[in-house]
């Protein structure tokens, strides 16, 4: 097997047997950035000199018998809103064009921890605003199954440069499904994790509430292995939280004979397409195979899901945006006349359209005299979903349905219509809500050659279920992807 | 559209925001609010007397430390991506005259 089509588990596995070492890992994935970065464009920045050197460090520490993880040595892509430190970090905006942190952010901390060789910083929709990596300042990212279909988003670059072989996993967030979307879009596995269980230090704030850090990667062994690596209490986030049942390979078992299953009717209605609908039911269906206990049920609520976090996300990011004024760092206009007006010329000519959009949205949502009836009404129906939820869980284990209603779009169709694309998040977006952990793998491929994703939607704290549910699923599935040309 | 967001309006939210738009945006973003505002409506149809607006899905609290400073200075690495710094401190525009 070629290096690059090994997962990151195996990879590491092959350092850790001296059949490959990590320099020889590196050198083999910058190889590939360059040839296929012309055609993709899943990065923002790649620090070959620094993945060298790191992978040279490591090397050293893996061979004295220091790092001994199931990660150690392999290399992996980070989403451009988590902060490393003395590499660029620009949020895909103009606003942080020259931005560079001098701080690590604690998942990546975490990642390095565990022997990780950070290549370069994944390219994503401006602050993670956009469901196509099409509001990027720096240009749009191409799904590899596909070049002229967007890679979803707005983990896009994280999730294309998995599905390229650019690298062997990567980090993205997900404050509306901007993990399990892209990955879903991409032909790979995503997670976004229970709110509060990967440390949101470091991660450039969209939506406080909302945004999970979480694994983009080749299958469900890698999923969890990054996840126990990347999950920790960290008392710099205030609302991360203490777990003690992280130990998530365990879950790594081929048996859902009892899961129970539900199938909520409402993510089967108007709007999916076809294909998919048939390629995640026939997913359910191999699960009752293996002795699921599949059932159709009315989750309800579902329509109202959309408002609610646009309403929530925007006042939100209206408030987090806030910082970007010109003064403590990131980018600063030429010409101004006074405090107020540099402030103004300087989040103008940073910000892109669809953040700018947000924020106004947000701002007003805010506003004394609006503020009851949008914003607090929004949390009551945020409190309304979770009931629903609390409901389900009540009854199933796992909650089974589409990513997404279609597969990846064309490059171009999505942005015309900001409400059109909203849309889109709807199966993904009360997971955020909620605060509970969903899970994208890869269910099949539609008539036009593009990758479905399925959903498996837990109770807060319940990804063993989901990783559980993934794996036995895999096993049943076969494997999946195209074959990336190295 | 039922929402007509007026010209003063989206003065007033650029002032919240901080955000100077061009005539042209001005137009968009009229639009665009007036829509999105249409579409978040929907919310209404909700009867949500009695339900507590949820801001967290965990009972969180408050977290509590020591008041004990840990960092040391760190001037340096803070004014390091600053646009503009002297002698130690951000330079901003004149502010009082």
């Amino acid at each position: 097997m070629s290096i690059l089509d090994m997962t990151a588990v195996e990879l590491a596995a092959a350092i850790k047997n001296k059949e490959v070492t990590v320099k020889e890992a590196t050198l083999a994935v910058l190889e590939q950035i360059e040839k296929k970065e012309s055609a993709y464009h899943c990065y923002v920045t790649v620090d070959k000199e620094g993945a060298l050197k790191k992978a040279q460090e490591v090397q050293e520490k893996i061979d004295a018998g220091e790092l001994t993880g199931p990660l150690a040595g392999v290399p992996v892509a980070i989403k451009d809103n988590m902060c490393t430190e003395g590499l660029l970090t620009t949020c895909s905006s103009r606003i942080l064009g020259n931005f560079v942190p001098t701080f690590s952010s604690e998942a990546v901390l975490n990642l390095e921890k565990a022997g990780a060789v950070i290549l370069g910083k994944t390219n994503m929709d401006e602050f993670a605003m956009g469901s196509t990596t099409e509001t990027s300042a720096f240009g749009e990212t191409k799904n590899p199954w596909n070049p002229e279909h967007v890679p979803g988003g707005s983990s896009g670059g994280s999730a294309a440069a998995v599905a390229a072989n650019e690298c062997f996993y990567a980090l993205g967030s997900d404050t509306g499904g901007s993990i399990r979307q892209p990955a879903s879009f991409c032909g790979v596995v995503g997670l976004k994790p229970t709110y509060g269980t990967v440390s949101r230090y470091g991660l450039i704030a969209y939506g406080s509430s909302l945004d999970q850090i979480g694994p983009l990667c080749k299958d469900v062994t890698d999923c969890a292995t990054i996840m126990e690596v990347i999950a920790s209490h960290d008392l710099k986030d205030s609302t991360s939280v203490e777990r003690e049942d992280t130990d998530f390979t365990s879950a790594l078992v081929d048996d859902v004979k009892g899961m129970k299953i539900g199938i909520p009717r409402d993510y089967f209605g108007e709007g999916l397409d076809p294909e998919v609908k048939a390629a995640v039911l026939k997913a359910a269906q191999q699960l009752k195979e293996k002795g699921a206990i599949v059932e159709e049920f009315d989750l309800s609520l579902v329509e109202y899901a959309i408002p609610t976090y646009y309403t929530i996300a925007a006042a939100e990011a209206s408030s987090n945006l806030e910082r970007f004024d010109g003064i403590k760092y990131g980018y600063r206009t030429e010409d101004y006349n006074g405090l107020h007006n540099m402030y103004k010329k300087s989040r103008s000519e940073g910000f892109g359209a669809e953040v700018k959009r947000r924020i106004m949205l947000g701002s007003f949502v805010l506003s004394s005299g609006y503020y009851d009836a949008y914003y607090l009404k929004a949390l009551r129906v945020k409190a309304l979903i979770k009931k629903a939820f609390d409901e389900a869980f009540a009854k199933y284990d796992v909650i089974l349905g589409p990513v997404a209603p279609t597969t990846a779009p064309k490059l171009g169709d999505s942005l015309s219509d900001p409400i059109k694309m909203y849309l889109g998040d709807i199966y993904t977006i009360s997971v955020n809500l909620a605060g509970l952990p969903g899970l994208s793998i890869p269910c099949g491929v539609d008539s036009k050659g593009l990758p479905i994703g399925l959903q498996l939607i837990g109770d807060c704290f319940m990804e063993k279920k989901l990783i559980q549910t993934a794996y036995a699923y895999e096993k049943a599935r076969g494997a999946f992807g195209r074959k990336e040309e190295n | 559209m039922a929402n007509i967001i007026t010209d003063e309006t989206i003065e007033y939210v650029g002032i919240l925001a901080k955000l100077e738009l061009s005539e042209e945006e001005k137009e968009q973003a009229k639009k665009d609010m007036g829509s999105m505002l249409d579409y978040i409506d929907k919310l209404g149809e909700l009867d949500t007397a009695g339900v507590e607006p949820m801001s967290h899905v965990f009972p969180v609290n408050n977290v509590f430390r020591e008041d004990v400073v840990t960092n040391g200075d760190d001037r340096e690495n803070i004014l390091k991506n600053a646009p503009e710094e002297k002698d130690g401190m951000f330079v901003v525009p004149r502010t009082f005259d």
